[in-house]
């Protein structure tokens, strides 16, 4: 007789035997869904951490298209409004939505419910899983914010209702696609303060060394060489596309300007696997002893 | 006879310089509760760290519940509940909701989930505070509640590292009678502690850890046994060199002499008239005594007994 067989559970009013998930994908589905509601109750504890998907939007978008719009002119012509609030969604999304994850997933490494979650039948690939569909859902507030603030300052997307919802998808695949990104940050630095820094620290850099705000077509060679591979522009060039704005990227002559749409889809698709695996990775290792 | 449910042999792990097992064995039986008993730093966390599959041991192996902590650990996990020593709960949510959050991530549905938060918070004293956040719990509220979180899947088996560590007396009282209904209602337990009295109260049976082995295991009694079956203590006028060969016909094992040569604590038999006899013994060669006692060992006595440090003392546990 092995010990398994004599280990019945203790008196309970309540049926507590696990029931089993049909599948192991659905499994997954299910530890993923409940640890996102479990991020989404911290944020409601703690409004504050969404200034950076409502407050920053929306101050943002007055900002840069009331200062730099006196000041740039497009080559091609064309407002300076329409052409920037598809680059300051991107900006936005690309400074929230891999910050937010490296931030939370960098916290909950540091603290003892990490431990909870590993003695638990959970999935453990539901933790990081679960940070990054928050984090998504924080980006859909982002862009609905940019999208506001777009309007009151007079943008208008140009190519219907389809269009503008295609633009704001490819910047959300974009966003969750760098929230793996962030996922990698959180689990490589040793606290949610290092994780921070040095996300940002790579981000502004990606984030400014691109068409998100000005028209890269006079950078010198080298500059406009980077902004061009940059994904940032490449996202920034396909949703100006998507919603019928002035593009002047497509006078550049690198691929990914000319093709910004699909230069985007894959630069994301590419991000979402090499982050991912990279993450399942750093995830193994850091709760390995 | 029914198998262990927890069996750990030769269990060994390093930190970097630090050996933190140095090649364990622990065994627990069905519906019983083993101590592990030992300082600071003696490896007691990291053995739950292994039999709670947190850790993989660098030798020996380990079966929790019939499976192998490394290669089934998803089998065990399903049927252990833990409560280590940080709080593992997450602060940011109330009570309820981390009782419910455990219950949906161990796959009950969430209506089971609700009910059980219910019922656990009940049974804690919890209600009231069910709907606070956790920040604001006192250290005995969260305490409770971690321990609640680790039952929620009514697990047979239960790993407490030290439950009470930095509670007050009032709120250890209440764990411990905790812990006793668990053990009524059949659960195994392994909990670990520091303190001797605590081991004493609730294990059937103990491991005296030291410097990741078990320098000694068995009963509570049987190991207070090895130190005599009473203890005499004595402390003298003034100190005298003579007093340990004085009463050489009397102990069972050396007498131990306090640093200001003034107390004694002596191992003896059981026997009519002990604290005179110790009184005259000493009164014979010259020797007055200003205090004496009499009382079975405590495990302070059994600790000191074994490593030759008292238990508590970690800076001789690191010396040693």
């Amino acid at each position: 007789m092995s010990a398994v067989d004599v280990l019945e559970p203790t008196a309970t009013t309540v049926e507590t035997e696990p029931t089993r998930p049909r599948t192991r994908h659905w499994a997954w589905m299910r530890d993923a869904r409940v640890l996102t509601r479990r991020n989404l109750v911290h944020v409601r504890r703690e409004p504050a951490q969404l200034s950076d998907v409502t407050v920053q939007p929306i101050l943002f978008t007055l900002l840069f298209t009331q200062l730099f719009g006196a000041a740039v002119v497009l080559p091609g012509g064309g407002s300076y409004i329409d052409f920037a609030v598809g680059g300051l969604l991107i900006m936005n999304l690309v400074t929230s939505a891999p910050m937010g994850t490296a931030v939370g997933l960098g916290s909950d490494m540091s603290t003892g419910i990490i431990d909870r979650f590993r003695t638990l039948a959970m999935r453990r690939s539901a933790i990081v899983a679960g940070r990054t569909f928050s984090d998504l859902l924080a980006s859909i507030m982002c862009a609905v914010f940019v999208a506001l603030a777009g309007l009151i300052v007079g943008w208008r997307p140009e190519n219907g209702p389809f269009g503008f919802l295609a633009g704001v998808g490819i910047a959300l695949l974009f966003g969750y696609s760098l929230s793996w990104f962030g996922a990698c940050i959180g689990l490589a630095t040793k606290g949610p303060e290092s994780a921070q820094s040095i996300g940002l620290i790579i981000l502004f850099p990606l984030a400014f060394v691109s068409n998100a705000f000005v028209p890269t077509n006079k950078l010198p060679t080298w500059l406009g060489t980077i902004a061009a591979w940059n994904p940032v522009s490449a996202a920034g060039a396909a949703v100006r596309e998507l919603w019928g704005n002035p593009n002047p990227s497509s006078t550049i002559s690198a691929w990914p300007m000319q093709h910004p749409v699909a230069a985007a889809l894959i630069w994301s698709l590419v991000i979402l696997s090499v982050c991912s695996i990279t993450a399942t990775w750093l995830f193994k290792r850091r709760t390995t002893e | 006879m029914t198998a262990p449910v927890i069996e750990a042999e030769g269990l060994t792990k390093r930190y970097g310089e630090t050996q933190a097992l140095a090649g364990i064995d622990l065994q627990v039986d069905k519906g019983t509760l083993l101590g592990v008993l030992g300082p600071n730093g003696a490896g007691k966390s990291t053995a739950v760290r292994i039999l709670t599959t947190l850790a993989r041991p660098d030798s020996g192996g380990a079966r929790v519940a019939g499976f192998d902590v490394v290669h089934q650990a998803a089998e065990v996990r399903q049927r252990i509940g833990v409560t280590a020593q940080d709080a593992t709960v997450d602060v940011a949510l109330t009570g309820r909701q981390n009782l419910m959050m455990i219950g949906e991530l161990s796959w009950l549905t969430r209506a089971d989930a609700k009910a059980r938060a219910a019922e656990l918070l009940d049974q804690f004293d919890l209600t009231p505070a069910a709907d606070r956040i956790v920040k604001g719990y006192s250290g005995g509220m969260r305490r409770r509640l971690d321990l609640a979180a680790s039952l929620v899947t009514n697990p047979p088996i239960l790993f407490l590292d030290e439950p009470t560590t930095g509670l007050d007396p009032a709120s250890r009282a209440a764990m411990w009678d905790v812990i006793r209904g668990l053990l009524d209602d059949g659960v195994s337990v392994l909990l670990t502690t520091q303190y001797l009295d605590e081991a004493d109260q609730l294990a059937h049976r103990i491991a005296v850890i030291d410097h990741g082995r078990v320098i000694a295991d068995g009963t509570p009694a049987e190991l207070k046994a090895r130190t005599g079956r009473q203890r005499v203590d004595v402390r003298l006028s003034q100190p005298a060199v003579g007093a340990v060969e004085a009463l050489a016909t009397l102990v069972t094992a050396p007498p131990i002499v306090g640093d200001d040569g003034r107390t004694l604590s002596l191992a003896v038999d059981e026997e009519p008239g002990l604290g005179s006899r110790v009184v005259e013994a000493l009164g014979a060669n010259g020797i007055r005594v200003d205090e004496v006692s009499v009382h079975r060992p405590s495990l302070d006595d059994v600790f000191f007994h074994l490593t030759g440090h008292a238990a508590e003392d970690d800076d001789a546990g690191e010396a040693a």
